[in-house]
C-alpha cells in the first residue's frame, strides 16, 4: 500500500488529462464526467478496509471505457503506484482503457455495455445469502441504458428487492456518435426506473457533497434497489471539451493539454 | 440425462453449500428436486438468459458455485458475450448447463436445436467443456468435474433411458472412452447421437466390418493423445454428431490428423445445411441429416468401398 493523498475531483481530473495526454489517448470527456462521483465514492462512500478484504464494498465500472477515473481514484487511496499508473495504455499494462480483475482493487473486468449491471446484481444476491451488509455500487453510462440486458438486471434487483445495490447513472447526454436524445431517446430517465421498482434519485452528478449525503441516507438492508440519476456534464471541467462529441475519442493536442489543465486547476 | 444431472446436483449440493442453480425459465418437472429441496439457492431468474449469466458472475466472484440452465441454444448462444467477458475472463466456477443438445427438440424447430454450442464453446481456451452421451455418463462426468476451477459448459440430452452399450457410465477429463474395440473402421462420436453410432457399429459388424467406437465427452480439454493413438491404427474415421460438421468432434478429429500428420482419411456425420424449416422428431432429423443407424451404415460401406478401390 502507498502513501494515500486526496482523493479530490480536482486531483482525478489532473490525472485523468496527465495520462490522457502522456498515452495520446482518448475517452476524456466521458471520464472526466464521472471524475466527481468517483471522488465521492472512493473518498467517502466504498467501504474497503483492504482490497481484498472479502467484505469489502463491491464497484462495478460497467461504463469501462472511463475506466482512467477509477485508476487515478485508485493511485490516490494508495492502491495503485504512481510507476504502475505510467504505464496506462503501454504495452504490457494491466492499465487499459477498460479495466481489467487483473489489476487488484478492480473487482470486475468490464467494456462490454449492458454487462456490469448483471454482475453487480449478482454481487447484491450474494451478499444477501451470506447475510454481509456490503454493499454493490455500479456505474452505468446513460446510453448504456440502450442496452436491453440493463434492463433484464433492473428487473431482476427489483422483483428481488436487493436494496443493498446501488445503481449510479451518469447523465451526460452524450454517446460515441451523437447526443442520446437524438441516437436512442432515453427521456423521462428517472420515470422509467420508476417504473421498473426502483427507489430513484436524482442528483446532480458534479456535486460530491450531494452524491455522498444522497447514499448515505439510502436505507440498504430493506426495500427496493436504489438508483441515483446523476445529471452531469460531459467532459466537466474543461470548457473546449464540455458536451462536444468529438472528446469521446479524440485525444489532445500540446496546446489543448495546457488549456485543459490550466481550466481544471482553476475548478473551484 | 436431464434427471442424471438434477438428481446428482441434488447430492453435491447436500454436500458443497456454494452450490446454487439458477435457471432461465426452463426445466419443467426437471428441477423440482432442486428447488423442492433448496428453495433458497434456486432462482428463476426469468427469461433473460443474459441477466442469468451476468448474476452467475457476480455470484461467484463471492465464492458461490452457480449452475445456470436452459436450453442449449439459449443457454451457449444468447448470453454467449456474457459468458466470454464474465467467467471466462475472470475465471470463475460459473456453470453452464445446455439442455437439449443437437437435434433433441425436433419438432420444436430450428431455434431450439443445438447445433453449434461445442463449436463457439469449444474456441474459448479457458472453459471446460463436455458433453456426455447418456445419463450414466452424465452423472460420472458432473461428480468428476462440478468443483474444478474455472467455468464449465455442459451440454445434455433430456434421455435417461437410453444407455450406450460398453461406455457404463465412465468419463475422465481429457479421456476418451473406447465402447468398442475394432480393426476395419474408426468411429468417434459425442454426445447423445453417440447410440446411434453404436447401433451402427452392430449393423456393420453383421455384415463382417469390425468397428471402434470412441465417445468423446471431455471436448476441452480434449483427448488429443487417446485420439493420435487409435487414429494411427485406421485408414478411415467416421465422425458421429448431432452438430454442426464445422467446430464439433469433426473439427476436433481432423485438428488432431493435420497436427500429428496422420494418414487417415476423416469423414464427418453432422448436420452440414442451415435449417430449411423443415422439423419432425429426433428420429426423423437424424435420419434427414445423416446421422442415424441405417445412414451412419450406408455411409461407413460406401467409404469403406470407395477406400479399397
Amino acid at each position: 500500500m502507498g502513501e494515500e493523498k486526496n482523493v479530490s475531483s480536482r486531483n482525478i481530473r489532473r490525472i485523468i488529462l496527465d495520462q490522457s495526454k502522456r498515452a495520446n489517448v482518448g475517452h476524456i470527456g466521458c471520464a472526466l464526467s464521472i471524475a466527481d462521483i468517483i471522488a465521492a465514492l472512493y473518498a467517502n462512500i466504498l467501504h474497503i478496509p483492504d482490497p481484498n478484504h472479502p467484505d469489502r464494498d463491491r464497484f462495478v465500472l460497467s461504463k469501462g471505457h472511463a475506466a482512467l477515473a477509477v485508476y487515478a481514484a485508485l493511485h490516490l487511496k494508495g492502491w495503485l503506484s504512481e510507476e504502475c499508473l505510467n504505464t496506462y495504455c503501454a504495452d504490457g499494462s494491466l492499465l487499459g482503457v477498460h479495466p481489467e480483475h487483473a489489476l487488484r482493487s478492480v473487482d470486475f473486468s468490464t467494456g462490454s455495455l449492458g454487462h456490469g449491471l448483471s454482475m453487480g446484481a449478482g454481487a447484491a444476491l450474494a451478499a444477501r445469502l451470506q447475510r454481509s451488509l456490503r454493499r454493490v455500487f455500479v456505474l452505468v453510462s446513460d446510453a448504456e441504458c440502450n442496452e436491453g440486458s440493463l434492463w433484464e438486471a433492473v428487473m431482476f434487483a427489483a422483483h428481488h428487492r436487493l436494496s443493498n445495490l446501488i445503481c449510479i447513472v451518469d447523465l451526460n447526454g452524450q454517446q460515441a456518435l451523437g447526443y442520446t436524445d437524438q441516437v436512442l431517446n432515453l427521456s423521462p430517465m428517472a420515470e422509467r426506473w420508476k417504473a421498473f421498482g426502483w427507489d430513484v434519485h436524482e442528483v446532480d452528478g458534479q456535486n460530491t457533497l450531494e452524491i455522498v449525503e444522497t447514499i448515505a441516507g439510502l436505507d440498504i438492508t430493506s426495500g427496493l434497489p436504489h438508483v441515483l440519476i446523476a445529471h452531469t456534464v460531459f467532459g466537466k471541467g474543461v470548457s473546449f471539451m464540455e458536451n462536444q462529441i468529438k472528446w469521446h475519442y479524440w485525444p489532445m493536442s500540446d496546446e489543448e493539454y495546457q488549456q485543459a489543465l490550466n481550466e481544471v486547476e482553476a475548478m473551484p | 440425462m436431464r434427471a442424471a444431472f438434477v438428481r446428482t446436483l441434488v447430492e453435491l449440493a447436500e454436500r458443497d453449500p456454494r452450490i446454487l442453480l439458477l435457471t432461465a425459465d426452463l426445466g419443467y418437472m426437471a428441477l423440482e428436486p432442486f428447488s423442492d429441496k433448496f428453495p433458497d439457492r434456486f432462482f428463476n431468474v426469468g427469461v433473460a438468459e443474459q441477466n442469468m449469466v451476468g448474476l452467475a458472475t457476480g455470484l461467484a466472484e463471492a465464492g458461490f458455485i452457480p449452475f445456470v440452465y436452459s436450453i442449449v441454444t439459449f443457454a451457449a448462444l444468447r448470453s454467449y458475450e456474457f459468458i466470454r467477458n464474465g467467467p471466462i475472463l475472470h475465471q470463475y466456477p460459473v456453470r453452464i448447463v445446455g439442455m437439449g443438445g443437437g437435434l433433441e427438440y425436433g419438432h420444436n424447430g430450428a431455434s431450439h436445436h443445438g447445433l453449434e454450442d461445442i463449436g463457439v464453446m469449444r474456441v474459448q481456451p479457458g472453459i471446460t467443456v463436455i458433453a456426455p452421451a447418456d445419463h450414466q455418463q452424465t452423472r460420472t462426468a458432473l461428480s468428476a468435474s462440478w468443483d474444478l476451477p474455472g467455468p464449465i459448459y455442459y451440454r445434455l440430452g433430456k434421455d435417461d433411458k437410453t444407455t450406450v452399450p460398453g461406455l457404463e457410465g465412465r468419463f475422465e477429463l481429457g479421456r476418451a472412452q473406447i465402447i468398442r474395440e475394432g480393426t476395419d473402421l474408426l468411429i468417434i462420436t459425442m454426445g447423445s447421437v453417440a447410440s446411434e453410432a453404436a447401433l451402427a457399429a452392430d449393423a456393420l459388424a453383421a455384415k463382417g466390418i469390425s468397428s471402434m467406437v470412441a465417445v468423446i465427452a471431455s471436448i476441452n480439454p480434449a483427448p488429443v493423445n487417446d485420439l493420435a493413438a487409435i487414429l494411427t491404427r485406421f485408414q478411415v474415421a467416421l465422425t458421429v454428431e448431432a452438430h454442426y460438421v464445422v467446430g464439433g468432434v469433426g473439427s476436433l478429429v481432423s485438428e488432431v490428423i493435420a497436427e500429428r500428420g496422420l494418414r487417415c482419411r476423416i469423414v464427418r456425420c453432422g448436420i452440414r445445411a442451415t435449417p430449411n424449416g423443415v422439423s419432425g422428431s429426433q428420429g426423423y432429423l437424424h435420419r434427414m441429416h445423416g446421422i442415424s443407424c441405417e445412414m451412419l451404415v450406408n455411409t461407413a460401406l460406401q467409404v469403406l468401398h470407395e477406400i479399397k478401390r
